[in-house]
């Protein structure tokens, strides 16, 4: 079955947080799926993201969090974004606590995607979060 | 009692076991008397060149290895309670895990911080933070390891004030900072300078520690992120080895015999899955350093020639799918660090997928040493396995892939293996084959030729995520409050003077930088600030963007 058209991803970290195995590796995934890649990598801010989003025309927003940091930096990039008036969907990444995954959806966060997640559930949430944005007036 | 039989802890005098340290035995359970060390003569013995076998004649019936637990959280405070809660269980060494800012050098009220202080480690700004962590510890008789790189010269510098601060001799101060940087930009992506003046850091605090801290280790050469990243086993192997080759020439370069630092390296490797090829990855890599400083560095001294480990089980093996089969993958990954002669071990909590680990993971990850150590036996007979056609087959295979990287790194560096390395940083061969390999293995996991139970096979149903670490979200301000203090408190005069003096000396590329940022620490300059001098000077590293 094959897509009906290349969903467009970006992904980042945000701040000081290294740990860019997981990213890079859902990166080379997606583009196997054949999504359209935009990697910003390390060192990124919610600032820096967004202006990048709207650059690039992304339809997800991919932001990977292993510190802990996820509960601060997850509503301040959904708040980012919707600041901007872009209506870009935002799927988290990486180290997060199952109890923690309400209050990021309830701040906005369209999935969270923790350790372990099958890559074809990573994909599959991916385009459902562009399909339910594309919906979006 | 060999004296340097843990890295983290060399030089100290050789005593008898401390009070509560339980020999292992030997005789097996049901009674049967045992050699120290079983093995044809062609094997070889443990203790001998090339040292495959161990670095000491009777290994861990001697002397077990120190069960080193790696702990940090919160503010100061908050891990000093950790730590003696840990001395009081019974581990011998203590490990500091810093906060993702103080690890990038900066402090806590840096806008990048938000969310992120004392959330992975423990959040240290200046000397009065590091006092605090150590409140009620004796520097003067613990061992310390601090896992630190970027800022490692900076952070040095207040361990050594606040030990300067209770009048304990600098020499009297036995421990290991980890100060590879070069891992850093293959890995762990903590750096903060260009590689160049990083790595004079790196030289000037390995000729600082040779001079006035013979009890200190000033490098620890780091495998265990580079698998973390993904890497296999021999890329770990290959690439760590490489990066001590390299450490040693710049030390070479900045003046160092090599038989004056060789001794003082240390080395950490990740304890993985795959038991027999992580027990093969030890033993060669005993041998090839044994070699390599032989016949190429020229090492005179048998102490140059040993390699010592730190081992840590595999963070990026646990999962957050039924965590408490982490306990069964702990156990036997430590085994396997065992059976490879490691000098020092931590054992992962069960719940370190999901946070940092609580108190009860954490103890129960201690008890798996104590269980390996004290009830299985395996401690009584050096190097058990050698002798073994697989295991000896393994550790050659995995020695044959490690000398194939550093012909690379050596054609890149045009028979430098620093060089080879600077090279290998800058073209990005070694982020790309960790890539390569990292991206390899979630394929076999999908594809379901990895299996990982309670992941992608035998899923049972229920699964009780267990109680996790909460860092309290006041610590961010109570740290910021208190950073705020120590800059209203301090002489505005003396910080300014010595960072003016850092700043100077960072321009000489002959200066030793150590006793400038010593200056600074004890004037209350912040990690922080420290940075931004030397920064100012070296530049940033910003990696180019791939996947």
């Amino acid at each position: 079955m094959g897509d009906p058209e290349p969903v467009r991803v970006l992904l980042a970290k945000l701040g000081f947080d290294g740990h860019d195995r997981g990213l890079k590796v859902v990166a080379r995934m997606l583009r196997d799926a054949g999504c359209e890649v935009v990697y910003l990598g390390l060192r990124q801010t919610v600032e820096s993201v967004v202006v990048a989003a709207e650059q690039e025309d992304v339809a997800v927003i991919g932001i990977s969090m292993h510190n802990g940091g996820h509960l601060t930096l997850g509503p301040k990039m959904v708040q980012a974004v919707a600041n901007a008036g872009l209506g870009i969907p935002v799927v988290i990444g990486g180290i997060v606590p199952a109890e923690d995954v309400p209050k990021l959806t309830d701040a906005g966060v369209a999935a969270v995607l923790g350790p372990g997640t099958p890559v074809e559930v990573a994909i599959a949430t991916v385009r459902a979060a562009a399909r339910s944005a594309r919906a979006l007036p | 009692m060999g004296a340097d039989a843990d890295p983290q802890a060399a030089g100290q005098p050789r005593s008898a076991p401390a009070a509560g340290e339980l020999g292992v035995g030997s005789t097996t359970m049901s009674g049967i008397p045992l050699d120290p060390v079983y093995g044809v003569e062609e094997l070889g013995r443990p203790g001998e060149y090339p040292y495959t076998r161990g670095p000491y004649r009777s290994m861990y019936r001697s002397k077990l290895w120190t069960m080193r637990m790696f702990a940090g959280f919160g503010a100061a405070a908050d891990t000093n309670r950790r730590f003696r809660e840990l001395l009081d269980a019974g581990v011998t060494g203590l490990s500091t895990a810093f906060d993702m800012p103080t690890l990038m050098g900066r402090d806590s009220d840096h806008p990048w911080a938000l969310g992120e202080v004392g959330r992975a480690g423990v959040a240290i700004d200046s000397v009065v933070d590091m006092d605090a962590l150590f409140a009620d510890i004796d520097l003067g008789r613990v061992t310390t390891s601090m896992t630190i790189n970027g800022p490692a010269a900076a952070v040095m510098a207040m361990y050594i004030a606040v030990a300067d601060m209770r009048g304990i001799p600098r020499a009297q101060l036995g421990g290991t900072i980890q100060n590879d940087i070069l891992k850093e930009y293959q890995a762990q992506k903590e750096y903060i300078f260009p590689p160049k003046p990083s790595v004079r850091l790196v030289t000037d605090l390995m000729r600082f520690t040779s001079a006035e801290m013979p009890r200190w280790h000033p490098v620890s050469v780091s495998g265990y992120h580079i698998r973390e990243a993904g890497a296999t086993a021999a890329q770990e192997l290959g690439f760590t080895l490489a990066n001590g080759f390299a450490y040693l020439e710049a030390s070479q370069r900045a003046g160092l015999a090599v038989d004056a630092i060789a001794p003082r390296m240390s080395f950490f490797f990740n304890a993985h899955n795959d038991f027999f090829e992580e027990i093969g990855k030890y033993r060669a890599a005993r041998r090839i350093w044994a070699r390599w400083l032989r016949e190429r560095w020229g090492a005179r001294e048998e102490r140059s020639l040993l390699m010592r480990f730190h081992t840590q089980t595999a963070g990026a093996s646990l999962t957050a799918q039924h965590a408490e089969l982490n306990i069964a993958r702990v156990a036997i990954q430590a085994l396997a660090g065992v059976l490879g002669g490691t000098q020092s071990l931590h054992t992962d909590a069960y719940d370190e997928a999901l946070a940092l680990p609580t108190e009860h993971a954490a103890r129960i990850a201690l008890r798996t040493q104590q269980v390996v150590a004290y009830e299985t036996g395996v401690a009584r007979v050096a190097d058990p396995l050698g002798g073994s056609a697989y295991v000896e087959w393994m550790t050659d295979e995995l020695e044959r892939q490690a000398e194939a990287i550093f012909a690379h790194l050596q054609d890149l560096g045009h028979g430098s293996i620093l060089d080879g390395v600077y090279a290998g940083i800058d073209n990005g061969y070694f982020v790309g084959e960790i890539a390569d390999s990292a991206y390899r293995f979630e394929r076999e996991v999908a594809a379901g030729d990895q299996i990982i139970v309670g992941v992608n096979a035998f899923v049972d149903a229920d699964d009780d995520a267990p109680p996790i670490l909460r860092i309290d979200p006041q610590t961010e301000i109570r740290q910021r409050d208190l950073l705020e203090m120590v800059r209203r408190e301090r002489s505005r005069d003396r910080v300014a003077l010595a960072l003016a003096a850092l700043d100077t000396q960072a321009r000489d590329p002959l200066r030793n930088l150590m006793p400038a940022i010593i200056d600074a620490v004890h004037a209350h300059a912040t990690l922080g600030e420290i940075t931004a001098v030397l920064e100012d000077v070296f530049g940033t590293h910003i990696e180019t963007a791939s996947a």
